[in-house]
């Protein structure tokens, strides 16, 4: 089996550092693992199903005409199939994760137990308002808690991640505006903010005016007000910014935007730095989106599905899209259309209330933190970041002075002359067994890389990563640039080939096309 | 606390290594104004048994849709998901594991996207699809945009068979995105004359298959008419089991689906998550939206995966980017995977046939009732039924006697009172003989 993963470049049996190729491709625990495709036995099936009672069929003449090309696999197969992926796989449970700017900590498991429970997981959007009010108690006692913990007085629950949050409050700051009558052209944002920010406004018509920071790695307050005028519809500003800094003139920031009849949107993709220790609404803040799979530890599953509800300040809480669940004569309720009370909403974001199964997650972590915990879990996170930041500071080259927030940048000053880069230094750390930090984001640095360890590592291992970073530090110093270039070597895969993927997308099996390797 | 390893040693230490004396020192940085010095008024921390005491009690309060007879569909929609599936997806290196930007660390997920992504355009019948959206609805105004973006025009015609929620969701984004909808009146089971509202300004027209109201229909001569006049067609799948029975959009002549994929490995989950699915032709992918999972080499020449094509996404492209979206639905994908791969060829086809043959017998059934009518010509496994009297009443009383009858269409379209008696029923493999002798007693009752 596998013969078409075998090593077949003649490059790789003359690099010595790759290990030897075995008869089966397998490198111990590391199985090949053929496409489902590749595995298919026409007429074999994971599922027994009945045959129906003879009926007539109903479907207007529009039958499927030939097969779809579907493959046929027995469910041993599919089982060992997808426990061989999920072996490939590095994970939080597996070990620090240290991407600065996603706050990958631990995912408790009771979080799944309860979001699979049949009151849960087994309702239907639609079903009779009667037959669910435990659910939208759960939906009211999560907004409450999000309520409390940012000081703002609404909350807008359906954006299905980030970035549709990001959507949910530069729409409604909109609506906002032309409620006043005004048609401002511009958003203003730091050129450290995450991609997501320029491409939201953008998104929503409006231009992206880039802020330049300090030397401090903060907004510059004096060209932000320099381009704060009467066409500013908001700042969208991360805070703590992307360069793990508290913005330290953040009132000074709020209050001009404010005179100049903006809004201020805050990113909250950071929320987990100040939890409980710093409200949203106490900085001049009027929309915040918080992301569930980050602060609130609901999973990021390989890539969603997360969680994006929008914190918003009064004068915004009356465009909240729709569903609204209010307090009503005989109990909570859903508002699902424009009816008098919500006839100012944006309307609808997403398909019917929400990502429901992620706020069940999302309030059991809080519940189970509570108010003390949350505090707690803010100034680890913080304490984690800094313990790092000392630990590294003479080994790689800080970007910004002095006490950082939740994640550690640095850039790759150390790295001079060494003819070794950023993404070497990420690979070689995967061959020591951790995923990399967060490479080359934010933009204001070079080569960056930007390290959050989050509350839910221990002193030892954030020892253990420090000690390893070192050693890689020291090992690039010593002038090993052809070990770096050849890293990662014991990982399934060792470097992929990007620009090839991209030059000639395939982007699907196709029985028809010819295995590259088979070329070889 | 059970999720945090420090120790008050470890603090104490690791303050020390820092040089400071306390935490507040390292958040010296927030404004005297704005540090809280007291806890926020929320309860304080519970152990595993009481969190999940409180939060049951929650659960216990809601009807789920496996203990009664159950028929509500209106694109979510109740299967059988083998136990295998959320087995694996429950695999943490699958579950808390992040976007696969380190491609060496995460040909896990890659491979599964891959699949996913392959097994998408093989339903649909289309070319390429990307590695998933938020949901149905959102992928819906994608496409919308992706037309817009495509044909350089600004305005989008929606049939009134489209999901209401996916025409509301896309009135928003035209609102702010900036873009006109010609949408049409919702009259079920009715022939739209929608290619007679083609002009040179509309860059797509968009349906749904089934639609709505469950009514199925042949959307090829009016792909081709789209075409001719330099607009797109997009359809949009809210129950993607239906392929495994009629003929796929793709064979339609469609240029863009976007589908809602709960169906498959997904559960109801009160509306979400949910799974946004995506596909359209080759040549249009550098406008699609949302991630790509690629196929390539790595150094020794051995084949891997890689996202690629990440110059459409917003972090490389930010303010070009073709879409805002970053975190998607990755793990909904990967259940909708594993299920479609225990279904395979014979299974998905075998599973839409046992939707249909149920939806057919119960609704052979429900129109012997006096009164009651059934609007469709062609449907796969929901309906619209027309009832003597308000189906809101209906549904309000069978709900009474333990049933969940559908949908009636006034919760979605309530200032419509020519809807008002009509009732959306779907029937899924989930639904026994028992349960639809129930449904059968329980609505002859009510209406009688």
């Amino acid at each position: 089996m596998n013969d078409w993963s075998r090593a077949v470049s003649n490059r790789a049996a003359e690099d010595v550092a790759t290990p030897a190729v075995t008869a089966s491709g397998n490198r111990g625990l590391q199985i090949e693992e053929k496409l489902i495709f590749e595995q298919d036995s026409p007429g074999r099936c994971g599922v027994d199903l009945v045959e129906p009672p003879s009926f007539r069929a109903r479907l207007g003449g529009l039958e499927r005409q030939g097969a779809i090309g579907l493959p046929g696999l027995s469910e041993p197969q599919v089982v060992r199939h997808f426990t061989r992926l999920s072996q490939k796989n590095y994970a939080i449970d597996s070990g620090i994760y240290p991407l600065g700017s996603c706050t990958m900590k631990h995912n408790p498991r009771i979080n799944e137990k309860l979001a699979r429970l049949p009151g849960f997981a087994d309702i239907h959007p639609l079903q009779p308002g009667s037959t669910v009010p435990g659910a939208l108690a759960l939906i009211d006692t999560l907004a409450h808690w999000l309520k409390i913990l940012t000081g703002m007085p609404a909350i807008a629950l359906s954006p299905g991640a980030g970035a549709h949050g990001e959507l949910c409050g530069i729409m409604s700051i909109r609506a906002a505006l032309e409620a006043r009558g005004e048609r401002r052209s511009r958003v203003l944002v730091p050129e450290s903010a995450h991609g997501t920010n320029p491409a939201t406004a953008a998104a929503c018509g409006y231009g992206v005016d880039p802020v330049a920071g300090n030397r401090r790695g903060r907004v510059d307050v004096t060209t932000l007000k320099a381009k704060l005028d009467a066409d500013v519809a908001a700042l969208m500003l991360t805070n703590p910014n992307t360069c793990g800094l508290f913005e330290d003139q953040i009132l000074e920031i709020a209050a001009a935007v404010h005179e100049a009849g903006a809004f201020f949107y805050c990113d909250g993709a950071n929320f987990n730095a100040i939890v409980g220790r710093v409200r949203p609404a106490d900085l001049g803040i009027d929309c915040m989106h918080l992301n569930l799979h980050k602060t609130f530890s609901t999973p990021h599953g390989g890539g969603g599905p997360g969680s994006g509800p929008v914190a918003l300040a009064a004068s915004l809480a009356a465009y909240a899209p729709l569903p609204w669940l209010v307090h009503g004569p005989d109990g909570l309720e859903l508002v699902e259309h424009k009816t008098s009370q919500a006839r100012r909403a944006i309307g609808r974001l997403k398909g019917f209330h929400g990502q429901m199964g992620m706020f069940v997650r999302a309030l059991a972590y809080m519940m189970s933190h509570g108010a003390d915990g949350l505090r707690q879990v803010a100034e680890d996170a913080v304490l984690n970041a800094n313990y790092l930041r000392v630990r590294l500071e003479n080994d790689l080259s800080a970007s910004f002075p002095g006490p950082c927030m939740h994640e550690a940048l640095f850039d790759d000053g150390f790295l001079k002359d060494t003819g070794i880069t950023t993404l070497d230094l990420a690979k070689a750390l995967i061959d020591e067994g951790y995923h990399p930090m967060t490479m080359y984001f934010p933009l204001v640095v070079h080569g960056a890389l930007l390290i959050e360890p989050t509350e839910t590592e221990s002193k030892a291992s954030l020892d253990q990563f420090a000690d390893t970073l070192k050693a890689l530090a020291a090992k690039a110093r010593s002038g090993d640039a052809a070990g770096f270039h050849a890293s990662p070597r014991w990982t399934p895969r060792r470097r992929l080939d990007e620009t090839a993927a991209a030059r000639k997308p395939i982007l699907r099996w196709d029985p028809q096309a010819v295995d590259p390797e088979a070329e070889g | 606390m059970r999720y945090l390893p420090l120790t008050d040693r470890d603090r104490r230490d690791m303050l020390a290594a820092i040089g400071v004396d306390s935490i507040d020192a390292l958040f010296a940085d927030v404004p005297g104004a704005a540090r809280l010095h007291d806890l926020v008024d929320l309860p304080t921390a519970k152990g595993e048994l009481e969190v999940e005491r409180l939060i049951s009690q929650m659960a216990s309060r809601n009807v789920p849709a496996g203990s009664v007879p159950f028929f509500v569909g209106g694109g979510a929609y109740r299967h059988h998901i083998p136990a295998a599936v959320d087995h694996l997806i429950q695999r943490g290196e699958f579950l808390t594991s992040y976007t696969p930007y380190q491609p060496e660390l995460a040909q896990g997920t890659l491979q599964y996207l891959f699949e996913f992504q392959t097994q998408v355009a093989l339903l649909t019948g289309m070319e390429v699809a990307n590695a998933s959206l938020y949901d149905g609805a959102t992928a819906c105004a994608e496409a919308v945009m992706m037309a817009n973006r495509l044909t350089r025009r600004g305005k989008a015609v929606l049939s009134g068979g489209l999901h209401p929620h996916y025409r509301e969701v896309c009135e928003t984004y035209a609102r702010f995105v900036g873009f006109e909808l010609a949408a049409q009146d919702p009259v079920p089971v009715a022939d739209e004359d929608l290619a007679g509202l083609l002009g040179r300004d509309i860059s797509c027209i968009v349906v749904q298959n089934p639609d709505f109201f469950g009514e199925i229909r042949d959307y090829s001569d009016l792909a081709r008419t789209c075409h001719d006049s330099g607009a797109l067609l997009v359809v949009v799948v809210t129950e993607i089991l239906s392929l495994g029975a009629i003929r796929p959009p793709g064979a339609m002549g469609a240029d863009i689906v976007a589908a809602e994929g709960q169906s498959l490995g997904n559960a109801l989950n009160f509306g979400g998550p949910h799974l946004g699915l995506f596909a359209s032709r080759d040549k249009f992918v550098r406008q699609m939206p949302g991630r790509l999972a690629g196929q390539t080499v790595d150094a020794d020449g051995r084949r891997g995966w890689v996202l690629t094509l990440s110059t459409r996404e917003q972090h490389i492209r930010r303010e070009k980017a073709t879409s805002n979206i970053c975190t998607n639905s990755g793990l909904c994908a990967l259940a909708f995977t594993i299920h479609l791969a225990l279904l395979g060829e014979t299974g998905l086809t075998g599973l839409a046939r046992l939707n249909h043959a149920a939806a057919v017998t119960l609704a052979e059934r429900l129109t012997r009732i006096p009164g009651v009518r059934l609007l469709n010509r062609a449907f796969f496994n929901e309906f619209a039924l027309q009832l003597p009297s308000p189906a809101a009443a209906a549904v309000d009383a069978l709900a009474e006697k333990g049933v969940l009858a559908g949908i009636p269409l006034s919760r979605l379209y309530p200032d419509r009172t020519e809807l008002a008696n009509i009732l959306l029923v779907a029937v899924t493999e989930t639904v026994t003989a028992d349960a639809m002798d129930r449904f059968e007693r329980a609505i002859g009752e009510a209406l009688s």
